[in-house]
């Protein structure tokens, strides 16, 4: 039977992105998990052509020249700070074209869906559209286009319920009517839904990003396996729940990483409304040690990286605000080359998406086997010399351990107060993302180097003896 | 009916095996998983295609275009920026990677 056939030919594809799946766990296995991949689905679309004979042919290859030219170009000249903002606003892709399809569909006459087809239409349509909005927000937000903020809307929740209750009234409406009514219904669960996804995802925001580009990443591949229910693919299926997982899987580990509940950080918006987040008083200016000008801080900063024998490097969120990444990996290879032993660690949620701060520093050269993972580098702080942190707060703020109910309470951290001496090269003094005073600013330990990160490490960087061979002019690329 | 039990069938068994594998990815490359990821939801592709193989009115090919449009964009993107990430980790002792990076000693 020829439905044996096809049925192992799908298996076979199946079996190739599995493959390819399976080889992410070094970086070049993941170059060769990525192409063996992307093989998968060229053979899956070439089969689907070979099968079926296609009616309009010129506007078929059209439209799959310019999307994929466009993806092209786009993906060629994107830089690694931008690939939050693109990752989500590839995710709306996604959205779109599942909901395109579920769309046509479910309005064709002619095929008449079972009760599970139209069903599962339904959701598509709605996933989809929802996943649009949602991720257009999002990239706007890490683009940096829009506020980055949660804004929260009068009755957020009430109006979460409306819309909800609208898309399904709406359906089960369109579930009955056919011709015009059906569309205009159908028209009116697409409206509906961009406008959840919207008010779903405007109220996230700044550090918890991650969270919702994950989630985000979960619906799209969600939305795809209904549209491949409705039309019965078995590959869309498989490779929609194969997505789905992994967007879960990520949402979990990125929610696992701030201690927080999934549905807090959907609904809280910033953790800083927990009314434990009122501000605390200032500490008096006396308590601070001895108050110290910018220059002092640069000169005994500049000493202590010269005498160190060990430094942890911790990147965060401010380090890619200020574009710092280059001049951290120059400033690393100087200590290097100096004989002192170097590491980054990297928390898991530093940054706006899940591995964003490796994406970058791989960019900027770092070896990727200085990048250290949280549960690896916690027990070497205490015998190290000096931790610098760039553009990081609620990743190292002991409250998150010392105090019991601050929003990031229980929040694992770097544990850079163990460390010998701290430098903090950061804008300003002010609270992370979560509104928790850090604690680590107040230790006797700490350096604070306030100011722009890529200046502050420029400055250090240059402090420290060239080597011979070794250009001062690498950092300027 | 046995159709929709093995399609049911299927999900379930997608989403187990792209439970496990994904679980044991390091943190390192969430980005690019993510990224790869998004690219594999592209498949929508397939189902874009399906829809020209019925008669269509002009309403219909607008927005089955459209479908094909986005969903080539994130297939061929979303490879391809993958492909660029993962180029661009390296260590010392592994050369390898040529990545999309001009001049790199």
């Amino acid at each position: 039977m020829s439905s044996w056939v096809t049925l192992l030919v799908d298996l076979s594809i199946i079996a190739l992105l599995v493959a390819g799946i399976a080889q992410f766990r070094t970086p070049r296995g993941a170059r060769t998990g990525n192409a063996t991949a992307a093989v998968a689905l060229l053979l899956a679309i070439l089969l689907v052509l070979y099968r079926n004979a296609i009616l309009s042919p010129g506007l078929l290859a059209a439209a799959l020249v310019v999307g994929g030219a466009v993806g092209a170009l786009v993906a060629m000249r994107v830089t690694m700070i931008q690939i939050p903002a693109m990752v989500a606003f590839q995710h709306g892709m996604g959205g779109v074209a599942a909901s395109a399809i579920a769309f046509v569909e479910l309005t064709r006459a002619h095929t008449p869906l079972t009760v599970v087809g139209e069903v599962s239409g339904f959701l598509g349509l709605a996933i989809g559209a929802a996943t649009f909005s949602g991720s257009m927000l999002a990239s706007a937000k890490l683009a940096a286009k829009m506020k980055q903020t949660p804004t929260v809307l009068p009755g957020h929740n009430g109006l979460l319920l409306v819309l909800l209750a609208a898309i399904a009234a709406l359906c089960v409406y369109a579930a009955a009517a056919s011709g015009l009514p059906l569309q205009l219904a159908l028209a009116g669960v697409l409206a509906a839904s961009v406008a959840l996804g919207y008010v779903f995802a405007v109220r996230i925001g700044g550090a918890d990003m991650p969270v919702l580009i994950s989630f985000l990443n979960a619906t799209a591949g969600l939305a795809a396996a209904f549209c491949g229910i409705v039309i019965q693919n078995r590959l869309l299926i498989a490779c929609g729940a194969t997505v789905a997982a992994s967007g879960s899987i990520l949402t979990a580990v990125m929610c696992k990483a701030m201690n927080r509940h999934f549905t807090k950080v959907l609904s809280g918006g910033k953790a800083a409304v927990a009314p434990a987040a009122a501000p605390a008083p200032k500490p008096a200016q006396a308590e601070k040690p001895v108050a110290r000008t910018r220059e002092d801080a640069m000169e005994e900063a500049k000493a202590l990286l010269r005498e160190s024998r060990s430094v942890i490097i911790i990147p965060g969120y401010g380090m890619a605000l200020a574009g710092a990444q280059f001049e951290v990996a120059a400033l690393a290879r100087r200590l290097e080359q100096m004989g002192k032993s170097v590491s980054f660690a990297v928390h898991p949620v530093a940054g706006r998406m899940p591995g964003h701060m490796n994406v970058l520093l791989a960019e900027a050269d770092v070896d990727y086997d200085k990048l250290r993972e949280m549960d690896e580098v916690n027990p070497a702080f205490p015998e190290t010399d000096v931790v610098l942190i760039v553009g990081a707060s609620d990743v190292v703020n002991p409250a998150a351990i010392e105090k019991p109910d601050t929003p990031i309470s229980g929040m694992p951290i770097l544990n850079a107060h163990e460390a010998k001496r701290a430098l903090v090269c950061n804008l300003d003094e002010r609270p992370g993302y979560s509104g928790v005073p850090n604690s680590l600013y107040d230790l006797p330990s700490t350096l604070l180097l306030l100011g722009d990160a890529k200046a502050t490490v420029t400055g250090l960087l240059q402090s420290l003896p060239a080597e011979a061979g070794v250009e001062v002019e690498e950092v300027m690329a | 009916m046995a159709d929709l039990a093995l399609m049911l069938l299927v999900f379930a068994l997608s989403f187990g095996v792209g439970y496990v594998l994904i679980s044991r990815v390091p943190p390192l490359l969430h980005t690019p998983l993510m990224s790869m990821t998004n690219a594999i939801s592209a498949v929508t592709i397939l189902g874009a295609i399906l829809l020209f193989a019925v008669a269509m009115g002009p309403g219909e090919k607008v927005v089955g275009a459209i479908a094909l449009a986005t969903a080539a964009f994130n297939l061929v993107g979303g490879f391809v920026i993958t492909d660029r990430m993962t180029g661009l980790f390296r260590t010392h002792h592994e050369p390898a990677g040529n990545g999309s990076r001009p001049g790199n000693s």
